[in-house]
């Protein structure tokens, strides 16, 4: 079958219409489907991410809490004004503020989401000093471990000094 | 350097098929989410916070010599058609191109860096190396942040780490990414199998265009899952263990095609091929498929007059935006397919003319 518009490519997208209830059938190629807009039609699908995570928080309360959601949580952002239904409609939070105002209720998504809720990563420059090095130790502390277990001790050893010129620089600094 | 320098050139840093494991990964991307302090994020934030958040950035680029390097575009100045380009050349996403006031992208001459503002978080720092390098792509992103924290606050906390407008990139804020080519285990009908493994163990799966593409031309892209919880380098040595299996599995595969089925391999890579020199009408799907063979072909040296480094210019000038800005007009469907086949035939031919020197 070729496409009914550009009658040159063969028909890939078929497409049933019901208006009103009367029914009409189009055949297109790719090509004329996506000039069309008709492509973007049909592969928008009903599903969509602010919906799964509006659906985590709801279940979330379902779960455990007897409390609605307001009782322990502000409603809206005192920085930004975001609400958290704003949230829950869009998938996204409005300001760096809104993760300590809704804190209590946000904890639980990001663990689900990622399985964790404590950063272990990077930390900028300027925080760097004491939350840098504990950080840094408690990787080492990982690592070393680890070396530990593949009975690589000399690496291991390098690691523990690390470890204690870290920890003696913390206490230095008070 | 001025964009149109950029946008001229059809090779990019990232074709360079000196790099690792080149005949399976295509490239290595890191991407890092910051945002500034008090602003509102760009989705809730009124034109007027957008811009000064655009200011902010544009001053730190200025003001930081190891930063002077970068070329600040405001998309405002660019052109729709033009946009479409940077999207096609993986240097801004496609919501990035929709709405281009107070919205910036800036860029190294060679494309190995692109910094987009106020997409979905204000800053998006994104780095983009040849092959398998993962690493070296975070070391690339990692330093360019440091310069950037040198000269603005970025919104962080102590437990939940790097603040990001979506929940699901708060902690590092890092997706690190990995383009692969999987022909054989697509032919042998393995991909499903292999892939489904992956995602089991925290990796996305996603086509070529990023998030809601499909797969075309055999092109898949690897990336982490989570971002908080584990430190950068625990989130990258988790997708590169992972992706090596994947290339060795790919590896294989090619291996047994080769000694089982090698003259239907040949008469595949090759029709592909010679669709490629002589077809007059081509559409971007039709050249996806066909480049995915001859790549492969050339990979197992079943072509080898064709360089890797030619097919990978292809993938780039064969996309609908990038056949329009070298014709200077917009164009018809047809008009496009034929543009697209004129443009193939001359690559291959320089190509092959840049071998016989």
């Amino acid at each position: 079958m070729l496409c009914d518009k550009c009658k040159k490519r063969p028909a890939t997208v078929h497409i049933t219409k019901i208006t009103n209830g009367v029914k009409s059938e189009t055949h297109l190629c790719g090509e004329c489907a996506r000039e069309e807009g008709e492509l973007t039609l049909i592969s928008e699908s009903t599903f969509s991410f602010p919906s799964l995570l509006t659906g985590l928080l709801q279940t979330q309360a379902g779960i455990g809490a007897t409390m609605p959601i307001h009782n322990h949580v502000s409603a809206d952002c005192e920085n930004c004004g975001l609400q958290l239904s704003d949230f829950t409609g869009k998938g996204f939070l409005g300001c760096s503020h809104c993760y300590s105002q809704f804190g209590s209720k946000l904890e639980p998504l990001l663990r689900r989401i990622h399985g964790n809720s404590v950063h272990t990563g990077k930390v900028p420059k300027r925080l760097g000093g004491k939350i840098g090095i504990t950080r840094e130790i408690e990787n080492l502390r990982r690592n070393l471990a680890r070396l530990v277990s593949d009975e690589k001790y000399e690496e291991a050893a390098v690691v523990r000094d690390e470890i204690k010129a870290l920890e003696k620089r913390l206490s230095d600094d008070g | 350097m001025q964009l149109k320098d950029i946008m001229n050139k059809t090779y990019s840093a990232w074709m360079d098929t000196s790099a690792p494991c080149t005949d399976v990964a295509l490239s290595s991307r890191v991407r890092l989410a910051r945002n500034l302090g008090n602003n509102p994020f760009p989705n809730h934030a009124s034109p007027a916070v957008l811009a000064g958040v655009a200011n902010q950035v544009e001053n730190a680029v200025r003001q930081t010599p190891e930063l002077s390097g970068l070329k600040v575009i405001h998309l405002s100045e660019v052109s729709a058609q033009d946009r479409q380009v940077l999207v096609e050349k993986h240097l801004i996403s496609p919501q990035h191109a929709k709405n281009a006031e107070n919205r910036l992208v800036i860029l190294a001459a060679d494309e190995s860096v692109s910094v987009m503002v106020n997409e979905e978080d204000h800053i998006r720092i994104q780095t983009l190396l040849p092959g398998f390098q993962l690493n070296d792509a975070y070391k690339l992103a990692d330093k360019t942040d440091d310069y950037f924290e040198s000269r603005l606050d970025f919104a962080f906390d102590e437990n939940i780490g790097y603040i990001t407008a979506c929940p699901t990139n708060v902690g590092t804020g890092l997706r690190v990414s990995i383009m692969v080519h999987l022909p054989a285990l697509v032919i042998t009908g393995q991909v499903k199998a292999v892939l489904s493994a992956v995602s089991k163990l925290g990796i996305a799966v996603r086509g070529i265009y990023g998030e809601g593409s499909e797969a075309l031309g055999n092109m898949f892209q690897l990336s982490n899952q989570i971002t908080l919880g584990h430190s950068e380098q625990e989130l990258i040595e988790n997708l590169a263990s992972v992706t090596m299996q994947v290339i060795e599995q790919e590896r294989s595969s090619r291996g047994k095609l080769i000694a089982e089925m090698r003259e239907q391999l040949e008469d595949r890579v090759q029709r592909a091929y010679g669709l490629l020199n002589h077809a007059r009408l081509v559409t971007s799907q039709e050249a996806l498929k066909l480049i995915s063979d001859v790549k492969l072909g050339a990979e197992l040296k079943l072509i080898p007059e064709v360089n890797g480094k030619t097919i990978n210019e292809l993938m780039v000038i064969i996309q609908p935006a990038y056949v329009q800005y070298l014709a200077g007009r917009a164009l018809s469907p047809t008009e496009r397919d034929a543009g697209r086949a004129r443009l193939i035939r001359e690559k291959i031919r320089t190509g092959r003319e840049g071998n016989e020197k």
